[in-house]
This record gives C-alpha cells, sequence and structure tokens, in this order.
C-alpha cells in the first residue's frame, strides 16, 4: 500500500500543480478549476483515509467502499465524456459553418 | 422559374465532367459544391458555366448539398435539385422530379430505385437499404419505398422549413424526419439509379444509425 500511495501522492500533487498553473494562465473558468481541484483532492483522501468510502458505502447501501469509489468513478467518467461529445460535435458545426460561409463568399 | 441543381462532388473528377456536360443540355442553374477535393474535381468543374463552391476542407455530403441549396435560396430558387455526382442518376430524369413541384402538387419529390426495374446489387437490397428503409419509416412514421436516394426536388416552401444538422450521409433521414415535422406533401416518383461501384457500404450504414441517434442528442 506505501509504494501505491506514494504513485498516488506523487500523480495527485503534479495534477493539481498542472492545474494551477492553467488557472494562473486563464486557461480554465473558475468553476472548472474548483471541479478539478476538489476532485484531485478527493482521490488523494479515498487513498489516505479508505475506511472513510467503507463508512459512506454502508450509508448507502453499497457492501464495500471501493465499490462505492468505482461506481462514483464510472459515473463521473461518463459524464465526462458525454460533456467531451457535446463540446465536440458543437466544434464540429462551428466548423462546418465557417466553411460554408466561406465558400459562399469565394463562389467561382 | 427559377431552378437550381446542386451537386456535392468529393473527388469526383473521373464523373463530374460527363455529368456537367449532361446537364448543360438543359436550361437549369447548376451549383456544384466541392467538399474539399484532393483531386481535380474544382479544376475540371471551373471550365464549365456553372456556379462552384468550394469547401477548403472535407465536411460530408448533408453539409455540402445545405451550402449549395443555401446558396440557391438566396438567389431566389424556386426549386431546387439535389443530384448525385457519382453518375448514378440520370439528368433526362429531372424534369420527373421537377414536374410535381411545377404543378404545386407536391413541397417535396423523393427519387425511388424501387418504383421502377433497377438492378440493385443483392447484398446491399436486402442487407442494407431494406433494413435501413424498416428503420426510417417506424421512426418517421412516413412509409417510404426508398432510403437514402440522393435524388430529390424541394419546393422554396420546403426549403424555407427544413433544416439540416448533419453533415455526414443522415441528413436523408433528417429531411424525412422534417416531411414529417412540418407536415409538407411529398410524392415518391420512379428513378433509375446505376450502379458503378458498391457505394455506401455495410459500415457506413452503422455510421449513418450512430450520426442519427448521437446528433439527435444536440440541440
Amino acid at each position: 500500500m506505501i509504494i501505491l500511495k506514494t504513485i498516488i501522492t506523487i500523480f495527485v500533487l503534479l495534477s493539481l500543480f498542472k492545474l494551477i498553473k492553467q488557472k494562473k494562465n486563464n486557461k480554465i473558468t473558475f468553476l472548472a478549476f474548483i471541479f478539478w481541484f476538489l476532485l484531485w483532492l478527493g482521490i488523494a483522501f479515498l487513498f489516505y483515509l479508505p475506511e472513510t468510502t467503507s463508512y459512506l458505502a454502508t450509508l448507502l447501501g453499497i457492501g464495500r467502499g471501493v465499490d462505492l469509489a468505482l461506481y462514483i468513478s464510472i459515473i463521473l467518467i461518463f459524464y465526462l465524456l458525454f460533456k467531451v461529445f457535446v463540446r465536440l460535435n458543437k466544434i464540429d458545426r462551428e466548423i462546418t459553418k465557417i466553411v460554408r460561409e466561406q465558400a459562399m463568399k469565394d463562389e467561382e | 422559374m427559377k431552378i437550381y441543381i446542386v451537386i456535392a462532388a468529393y473527388n469526383e473528377e473521373k464523373n463530374i465532367e460527363n455529368i456537367l456536360k449532361s446537364l448543360l443540355n438543359f436550361n437549369y442553374n447548376i451549383i456544384v459544391v466541392d467538399d474539399g477535393s484532393t483531386d481535380k474535381t474544382a479544376e475540371i468543374v471551373k471550365k464549365y458555366p456553372v456556379i462552384l463552391l468550394k469547401h477548403i476542407i472535407n465536411r460530408g455530403q448533408g453539409a455540402s448539398l445545405v451550402t449549395g441549396t443555401e446558396y440557391a435560396y438566396q438567389k431566389g430558387a424556386e426549386i431546387v435539385i439535389h443530384f448525385d455526382a457519382d453518375g448514378q442518376h440520370l439528368t433526362s430524369e429531372i424534369s420527373r422530379i421537377i414536374e410535381p413541384l411545377l404543378q404545386k402538387e407536391v413541397e417535396i419529390v423523393l427519387g425511388s430505385k424501387f418504383l421502377q426495374k433497377n438492378k440493385i446489387p443483392f447484398f446491399k437490397k436486402y442487407f442494407i437499404i431494406k433494413p435501413a428503409l424498416l428503420f426510417n419509416n417506424l421512426l418517421t412514421g412516413i412509409k417510404l419505398t426508398d432510403v437514402h436516394n440522393g435524388f430529390r426536388g424541394l419546393s422554396r416552401k420546403s426549403l424555407s422549413l427544413i433544416n439540416i444538422k448533419q453533415d455526414g450521409m443522415a441528413h436523408a433521414s433528417e429531411i424525412i424526419a422534417e416531411i414529417k415535422k412540418h407536415k409538407l406533401k411529398y410524392k415518391e416518383v420512379p428513378v433509375t439509379v446505376i450502379y458503378n461501384e458498391f457505394g455506401q457500404g455495410l459500415f457506413s450504414g452503422f455510421r449513418i444509425l450512430k450520426d442519427l441517434i448521437f446528433n439527435n442528442l444536440i440541440k
């Protein structure tokens, strides 16, 4: 567990460092910053105090703490995937719009 | 009557010349949308007295048809005909599509390869077109005899109503959904379809399905 903890700690610290840098350069919104910040802190927290997940899990009627952590991460991943997908679709449409405008302007 | 023929062409250097030559025998306005072709399509089209609109990058057949159609609408088109660039339709049959629109009988005319005898590859007919047709009919509640036939005619009124959001091939299903949504009067007319190559295969069928499902999640 100690090796895993070290790896996770380094990873979380690196991620937080990157996140703060992005915020400083105004590359992400305040809300996104808070979201990711809490997410990474939460991950570190879970690895240091895994018992809390067991406590929460029994509260929610799920057997093991690890299961709860897994469920939550899967939901989160799907949510983020959907967000990315929506964004991509929007960008796609905007590109088409620009290409169309250009085509109509430069008719030959 | 201002009639515009809209052709979406992507890498069609082999076919586009013959189509244009044949189309110029009639008195139509012709718009070719070059969808970011990497071959000589645009250069060939430039030699003819037609309007050429160029997408700087490839955006798909649906996107190209919308570009051409929107342009025609702005120029005051009263009828717009969509015509495939790969030589599978006959220019002489455009009049069949136009006729019901001229008579103000309907707002949209769709070409159907099943209303007359056509040579359709067996696999394509029973494993791609028929299932797609069933799916479309179930989804839209409009019973058609053909699906994804690129040969169609639209009146000015339908042009102002129909909104195509699909950039890819799924636009054909979208048009049918729009017919239903705006309760437009439509009609199918028999057309000849010549299969040069296999055309859209099984995978593109799945892609259309995916596009239809996912793109409808987003407004």
